[in-house]
């Protein structure tokens, strides 16, 4: 015998007997059974708590019994790892309870408003009683500022991403790219503050007469500092799954540089670069922060993004939760399902087009 | 201590992937057996049946009596975990714990055995990495991280690990093809070692290494792709090197195919 | 070779009208030039005469300017940003009659400016310190039972929607949470009272409805996303060598997880937690709409109360002066501080993690 053998005895380092018993599911389930009943019990007898109550307390019983009867059976090391399959299976449950809340939730009361005129009106003239009202202007408003900022950070961020992955060399590519990773970090009211520290407050005065003016072209600008570095990131990560002999076989037919990006490289990683173009635009739609800052929120329809506030479907959701009338909570909550859609078909829209087009 | 190996008509799939077909042999204790054969015939997939690591893989299955000392191991009560700690294995690519110092992977599997007292720990591990021919080169680094060693150092640390558990059978597959013609060497030698203790089963690319080290050989071959691998045939090293009764087998033998 | 008569159009062989014929029969756009055509300043193909001069102006440099241009537009906005705020937020910070650093309220708006971001500090970090808590552990198991124990059919799906509410917006999130969450979580501030009102965290007595409890559940719920799909992303990493290793030895699944995957993807479980806390922290609407807004420092989960930087600024910008903007926005500059060192922090262990594995292979 071995010293371990000798010094162990427990530990069955070369096991003759490979059999053991398995703990049969019907035990497993009369476990659970009893766990419960033993919680309702405690729990409603000693009149501690509620049903919920039962619930958790059933749990810990259930994992206290189950992890008794497997060492019993099968043995302390499977019982440990049964304790532990329980309790990750338990964790996914334990996070689908909120989100299908919410989910439901979404559903339910999102439902109330879903009306022609919820989304033909606006909030004008809508006093504190009256029931109708609606988010055409929040919806103008999300569309014309985040696609004004589509079209100042996509081609900012792409030339960038460009100049990342094809020019850069040496200190100022290395400063440029540590900035972008500063810039994923900012806050949305922090980006919000600038705007509204720098355009609305100094150079919007320049151009209305010395006062300054909420505008929803000030939204597209914070819309864009929280846009690009995602999108110079993304493109990077997509030009740079670009073969490299797909680039070389163009400059060895004396083809220039940026020719071979335009017409060689870009396209390639077009597919890749629209997904993260596409997860951008469903982040910026989503934000509320920045937009209750800089665009003024307004209950008029308002097409002009240049002159006069705005709202966005996001603020408008903030807004209503904040008002006091008692139709305001339909109208948020619609607003709010609607809203979701929108960055869900994005988003959804987006990852397909990744799954089919992965270059890796 | 060691124990004799017996598969009867072992088929294993994956799915419906039919992967070997009908392998029948015996492999006595304290002996090295090798399994030799072109690419792509089985030869991995039946000796990862033998620990029952290719259940690793989804859908996998097996017909056929696979036994430990008459123990089956296939039978609907056995606990996997024991038959791995009976049989264990060493892989084509060296694999140390990328994150455990080299004393902490030679004492992996005692660990997770449940021995915690260090004393018993430290003679272990010493008394492996010595029977694996490798104490006298980590003794003074012992704390220092297992992938910091050379390729040969590192297979070398994988076998002393593998061993350290004490096992009845130890599995090698194609141990050396990672390696220099030097570790290659040494770890051939090292097998010569360990026949003593353990039952050896190696698949091997290297007819030559087969040769050099095995009792017994068992050659496998497959028709075409996508039939299951077969055993063509299984007998004593000296007779399928020199005077094989398969046509098939001197094929390969003299390079005609493979 | 000699037996074969050459078709070079630049020998001899042939003459000129042999080129002419190859010019038309070579399909259009190809004109070979006679090599001794120097009339044109083109030069002939093949290169025969001195090599292209490089143009000083040409399109390769001005698209390489404009790319460079556009990286540069990004250290400028970041230089912008921090000037335009540090500018605004000077004035406001020498009109203060308290110190910005421990005065615990916020009354910027008065002719004797007093404001101080102790209590909003404090809130921002409880409130993302205990969703984490709250968060991590749940957001392993899940990552865990994605790469190592749901069948491939069900984990990707999973996987999917898991992204998908990534995506949601937070102020969809905070109006659950005051809506519909509140509720539940009232009754469970109640109940905790009941019996726990011995912890200093869950005493008081009441009311028990926007507090930090509800704040942080909900931002745990928000930041739940973001640590999955990262953690799951490292766990799947792990190399199968590895857990073959492990399986070999006889470990049993758990084993093999704590013995191969955990310790492996260690560093960039710590990269994901990092990334959830500085969203966490950057949070605005969520929690303006689910904290109580009450400027005090404590410790109570369960009371209605607390606060952070961004609900404050959120809360308050509307009836803010220039002192009070400038106020806001300085309290906004340390939010960014914090989150910076947060996020570098974060990417510093995701980028020694990528040297050392590249390194190792």
């Amino acid at each position: 015998m071995s010293l371990l053998e000798r010094e162990s005895p427990g530990v069955f380092m070369t096991p003759d007997n490979i059999r053991s018993r398995k703990l049969p599911w019907v035990i497993n389930l009369g476990i659970a059974v009893g766990a419960l009943i033993l919680a309702a019990a405690v729990v409603l007898g000693l009149g501690i708590g509620n049903w919920v109550l039962v619930i958790v307390v059933g749990v810990v019983f259930y994992l206290a019994g189950l992890f008794a009867a497997a060492t019993r059976v099968e043995g302390r090391r499977s019982a440990r790892n049964r304790l532990w399959q329980t309790l990750i299976y338990g964790a996914c449950v334990l996070a689908i309870l909120p989100l299908a809340s919410v989910v439901w939730t979404l559903v339910s009361k999102g439902a109330a408003r879903l009306d022609g005129d919820f989304f033909g009106s606006s909030m004008n003239n809508i006093g504190a009683r009256d029931p109708n009202g609606g988010a055409y202007h929040a919806i103008i408003g999300t569309l014309e500022q985040v696609g004004i900022a589509t079209l100042m950070a996509v081609p900012l961020g792409v030339l960038g991403a460009i100049y990342l992955v094809e020019y850069g060399r040496g200190k100022f590519a290395l400063t440029v790219r540590f900035f972008v990773d500063v810039m994923t970090g900012i806050p949305s009211i922090v980006a919000g503050l600038f705007i509204l520290a720098f355009w609305v407050l100094i150079v919007s005065p320049w151009f209305n007469n010395g006062t300054p003016r909420f505008s929803g072209f000030a939204a597209s600008l914070a819309l864009t500092v929280l846009m690009l570095p995602t999108i110079v990131r993304s493109t990077e990560e997509m030009l740079r799954l670009v073969p490299g002999p797909l680039r070389e076989g163009a400059y060895a037919l004396g083809v220039p540089q940026w020719k071979t990006i335009v017409k060689v490289v870009l396209p390639t990683a077009l597919p890749g670069i629209v997904t993260g173009v596409m997860l951008a635009v469903a982040r910026a739609a989503g934000e509320t922060a920045p937009v209750l800052l800089v665009a003024g929120g307004a209950a008029a329809i308002n097409f002009d993004p240049f002159a006069g506030n705005q709202s966005s479907l996001a603020l408008y959701v903030y807004g209503q939760a904040g008002d006091a009338s008692r139709y305001a909570p339909d109208r948020a909550w619609t607003a709010a399902l609607t809203l979701v859609a929108l960055v869900l078909i994005l988003t959804i829209a987006a990852k397909l087009l990744a799954r089919r087009n992965r270059l890796t | 201590m060691a124990k004799r190996i017996e598969a009867s008509n072992v088929s294993s799939y994956y799915g419906s992937f039919k992967a070997i077909d009908s392998i029948s042999m015996t492999v006595e204790p304290k002996t090295i057996t090798a399994l030799i054969g072109p690419s792509g015939c089985g030869k991995s997939t039946f000796l990862r049946s033998i620990n029952r690591m290719h259940e690793v893989l989804p859908n996998a299955r097996i017909e056929g009596r696979l036994t430990i000392d008459d123990q089956n191991i296939y039978d609907a009560d056995v606990d996997v975990t024991a038959v791995r700690r009976m049989i264990g294995m060493v892989f084509q690519r060296p694999n140390p714990f990328p994150t455990m110092s080299i004393y902490e992977n030679v004492v992996a599997g005692l660990k997770l055995n449940g021995v915690r007292k260090k004393s018993l720990l430290d003679d272990a591990a010493e008394k492996s990495l010595k029977s694996a021919n490798l104490w006298d080169e980590v003794k003074d680094r012992l704390a220092r991280p297992g992938a910091g060693l050379s390729g040969g150092q590192q297979q070398r640390l994988c076998i002393a690990r593998t061993i350290a558990v004490q096992p009845q059978v130890v599995l090698m597959d194609e141990p050396c093809s990672a390696l220099d013609p030097i570790s290659t060497l040494a770890i051939e030698d090292l097998m010569f070692k360990l026949k003593d203790q353990f039952t050896i089963i190696i698949v091997t690319h290297n007819m030559q290494q087969a040769a050099r080290v095995s009792d017994k050989t068992g050659f496998f071959s497959i028709d075409k792709t996508g039939e299951p691998g077969r055993l063509i045939e299984y007998d004593d090293t000296q007779k399928i090197f020199s005077n094989p009764a398969e046509k098939k087998t001197e094929d390969y033998i003299t390079g005609r195919f493979g | 070779m000699g037996d074969y008569p050459s078709r070079s159009a630049s020998t001899d062989a042939g003459g000129s009208s042999v080129t002419a014929r190859h010019a038309r029969s070579a399909g259009s756009g190809v004109s070979p030039i006679p090599p001794d055509d120097l009339d044109g300043m083109r030069p002939p193909l093949g290169g025969g005469g001195a090599l292209p001069r490089k143009a000083r102006f040409s399109m390769e440099t001005g698209f390489r300017a404009l790319s460079t241009a556009a990286g540069g537009m990004v250290l400028v906005i970041i230089v912008a940003i921090a000037i335009f705020l540090i500018s605004k937020a000077v004035p406001a910070l020498r009109a203060n009659t308290e110190n910005f650093l421990t005065y615990k309220a916020w009354f910027p708006n008065d002719a004797e400016p007093k404001f101080g971001i102790a209590a909003l500090a404090f809130g921002t970090v409880l409130t993302s310190v205990i969703a984490l808590i709250v968060a991590v552990p749940i957001a392993l198991g899940i990552a865990l039972f994605l790469s190592h124990y749901a069948p491939k059919r069900l984990a990707n799906p999973l996987g999917f929607i898991i992204d998908l509410l990534a995506a949601v917006p937070s102020v969809v999130f905070g109006l659950w949470g005051r809506d519909v969450f509140r509720v539940p979580v009232e009754d469970f501030s109640v109940w905790l009272n009941k019996y726990f009102s011995w912890l200093p965290i869950f005493g008081g007595d009441g009311p028990f409805g926007r507090s930090i409890l509800l704040g942080s559940l909900v931002l745990a719920i928000m930041v739940l996303p973001i640590v999955t799909s990262l953690s799951r992303e490292v766990f799947q990493q792990t190399p199968l060598m590895n857990e073959e290793a492990a399986l070999a030895l006889g470990a049993t699944k758990w084993e093999m997880i704590r013995t191969a995957v955990v310790p492996y993807g260690k560093p960039g479980v710590i990269a994901a937690v990092m990334l959830g806390l500085g969203r966490a922290l950057g949070e605005t609407i969520a929690l303006a709409l689910t904290l109580g807004i009450v400027f005090n420092i404590s410790f109570n989960l369960i009371e209605s109360g607390g606060n952070s930087i961004a609900a404050n600024i959120a809360n308050t910008f509307g009836e803010a002066n220039a002192t009070g903007r400038g106020a806001l926005i300085a309290s906004g500059l340390v939010l960014f501080a914090i989150t910076l060192v947060v996020n570098m922090a974060a990417r510093a262990i995701i980028y020694r993690r990528r040297e050392f594995r590249d390194s190792a292979a």
